[in-house]
């Protein structure tokens, strides 16, 4: 009887304790929709912020961050692919992988800001013939180094979860290592790496610091029209209009900010779907 | 009878740890070969170097000569590819591949570059009929092979084995994870294989091996301790320690 009261306060205990953590999750989303929704019509979505700021609306802001999200894209699947599946299918069992994936893991834990110093010094001033300086590029290869660890270990995670017995099964019947890989391993482990990807996407998406030295600039007239241009983007214009311009309609800052948080949204709900899909006829 | 695999003085190391200490044996084609003995006897790592399978394990190193057809599978130029297609597998739980029927029998020969469509429709017919499951899954070809059953998925396994035309399966207790009549099913169908293939069962259930195999050979502590018709092994075994484990004294 003691046991069944003990047990009862405990997760009482424990579920206002989820409660408090679900809570900010509810008031973020509602506060976001009450105070951004009324600035949100299509001119807002449509024009470009006019000179000065206080008017127009956002577009170029849009725009430059699905740039990024593309871009960031590319440069995560074309470093983080390759190197999570060597780590998990192919790189020997030593002192150096282990190094390696140690650091990886790390990378994990550098600071955003640091990320944007890093893409500044490489990316924008030494590589600048390439990148073209502060540019879709710059800010792509930032992002994508950023949110490498989580695509790397997602990747390897994915990987390893996927049976040891169906890579037996395909070597067994004469498959190389590379042709289980490609046709056993990796579709089976396509709904984990999926998730992992997006999860990183949607950071890199909302970030400010890596991308304020790198891409982003405080206001720009004309939509981009090559990877070597530079771009608004929408959380350092959410930054810009809440910290340095007096006098901002606080409804537009509350629809900028709606707007980047459903972006972000509809990567993840599109990244659940997407799994589902893929995993409803892969089990085991 | 013609001989087969033939294994000169094999010895097996896990790093430090041998597994297999010079076994030598010659196993002959069209029979079934059963490999019996307590857990971690050996037996299992035994089958795995018959196709090099061992070759996947991280510290795992073979001494020894294990000749295919004369030729020995461990030299330097062998073909693994070749030798894995000729020497095909069967695992302790079924395994088939989380797509379809089909596709799980297609897969082997679509690795090796079969593409045409009605040539592959006729391997994947050919191969489940050879594993006797064609009758029970000609109608759903496209579905999930994880559908099945877990015998029909063994056997689905066989086939899918089958489909690379190997001269020799390798059998791993393939019955181990199996109800008795799924169990039945497979043996039946090992007994009719027989015929065509050189059949290696390992098997940790010895009525499994005085039902099914012709030669049987009794593996402990990674030593082969005796070798001999099945018949001999299991009523008039001229090792000790043979007699207590077909007995049931231990293992």
């Amino acid at each position: 009887m003691r046991e069944a009261i003990r047990q009862r306060m405990w997760f009482a205990l424990f579920a206002s304790c989820t409660a408090v953590v679900a809570a900010p999750v509810v008031v973020i989303a509602g506060l976001l929709l009450w105070r951004g929704l009324p600035a949100l019509d299509w001119a807002f979505l449509s024009t470009p912020p006019a000179p000065g700021m206080r008017e127009g609306g956002i577009l170029p802001a849009i725009v430059g961050t699905l740039w990024l999200a593309a871009g960031t894209t590319a440069v995560a699947l074309a470093f983080g692919l390759p190197a999570g599946i060597y780590l998990s299918e192919y790189a020997p069992r030593g002192a150096l992988t282990r190094a390696v994936r140690l650091a990886i893991v790390n990378l994990a834990g550098v600071p955003s800001i640091v990320y944007g110093l890093f893409g500044l010094a490489v990316f924008v001033l030494l590589l600048k013939r390439v990148t073209g300086g502060m540019s879709i590029i710059s800010g792509s290869l930032t992002l994508g180094f950023l949110i490498l660890p989580v695509v790397i270990t997602a990747t390897e995670e994915a990987l390893l979860a996927v049976p040891q017995t169906l890579r037996q099964a395909s070597v067994a019947l004469g498959a190389t290592r590379w042709q289980t890989t490609v046709r056993v391993v990796l579709p089976n482990a396509a709904p984990g790496i999926l998730t992992g990807f997006i999860i990183g996407l949607a950071r890199a998406a909302g970030e400010t610091a890596p991308i304020m030295f790198t891409a982003a600039y405080f206001y720009l007239r004309h939509l981009p029209t090559s990877l070597q241009d530079g771009v608004m983007a929408l959380p350092y214009h959410l930054y810009v209009v809440a910290t340095q311009i007096p006098n901002y309609p606080a409804a537009k800052a509350w629809g900028t900010a709606l707007v980047l948080v459903a972006l972000v949204f509809a990567m993840n709900l599109g990244a659940v779907l997407t799994r589902a899909r893929l995993r409803r006829r892969r089990r085991w | 009878m013609a001989l087969k695999l033939r294994v000169e003085d094999l010895n097996l190391h896990y790093h430090s740890f041998q597994a297999l200490h010079h076994v030598s044996v010659d196993i002959e084609g069209q029979r079934i070969t059963a490999l019996i003995g307590p857990s971690g006897c050996g037996k299992s790592s035994f089958l795995r170097c018959l196709n090099r399978m061992n070759d996947l394990v991280e510290g795992a190193r073979v001494e020894g000569r294990v000749l295919l057809d004369g030729q020995d599978i461990y030299q330097g130029n062998t073909d693994v590819v070749t030798l894995r297609k000729r020497v095909g597998m069967v695992f302790q739980t079924p395994n088939p591949f989380p797509v379809s029927v089909y596709d799980n029998v297609a897969y082997g020969p679509r690795l090796h570059g079969t593409r045409d469509r009605a040539r592959l429709d006729e391997i994947v017919e050919r191969s489940l009929r050879s594993a006797a499951l064609w009758e029970e899954v000609r109608g759903k070809l496209r579905q999930s092979a994880l559908d099945l059953s877990g015998g029909q998925q063994q056997r689905l396994c066989i086939a899918r084995v089958l489909a690379v035309e190997p001269e020799v399966l390798l059998m791993d207790e393939p019955c181990s994870a199996l109800d008795p009549t799924a169990t039945f099913r497979i043996e039946e169908l090992m007994l009719e294989l027989m015929e065509h293939y050189t059949i290696v069962l390992v098997t940790h259930n010895m009525y499994q091996a005085s039902r099914v195999s012709q030669t049987t050979g009794f593996f402990l502590l990674g030593e082969l301790i005796e070798y001999g018709p099945t018949e001999q092994i299991f009523e008039n075994p001229r090792d000790q320690r043979t007699d207590d484990y077909v007995r049931g004294r231990f293992g």
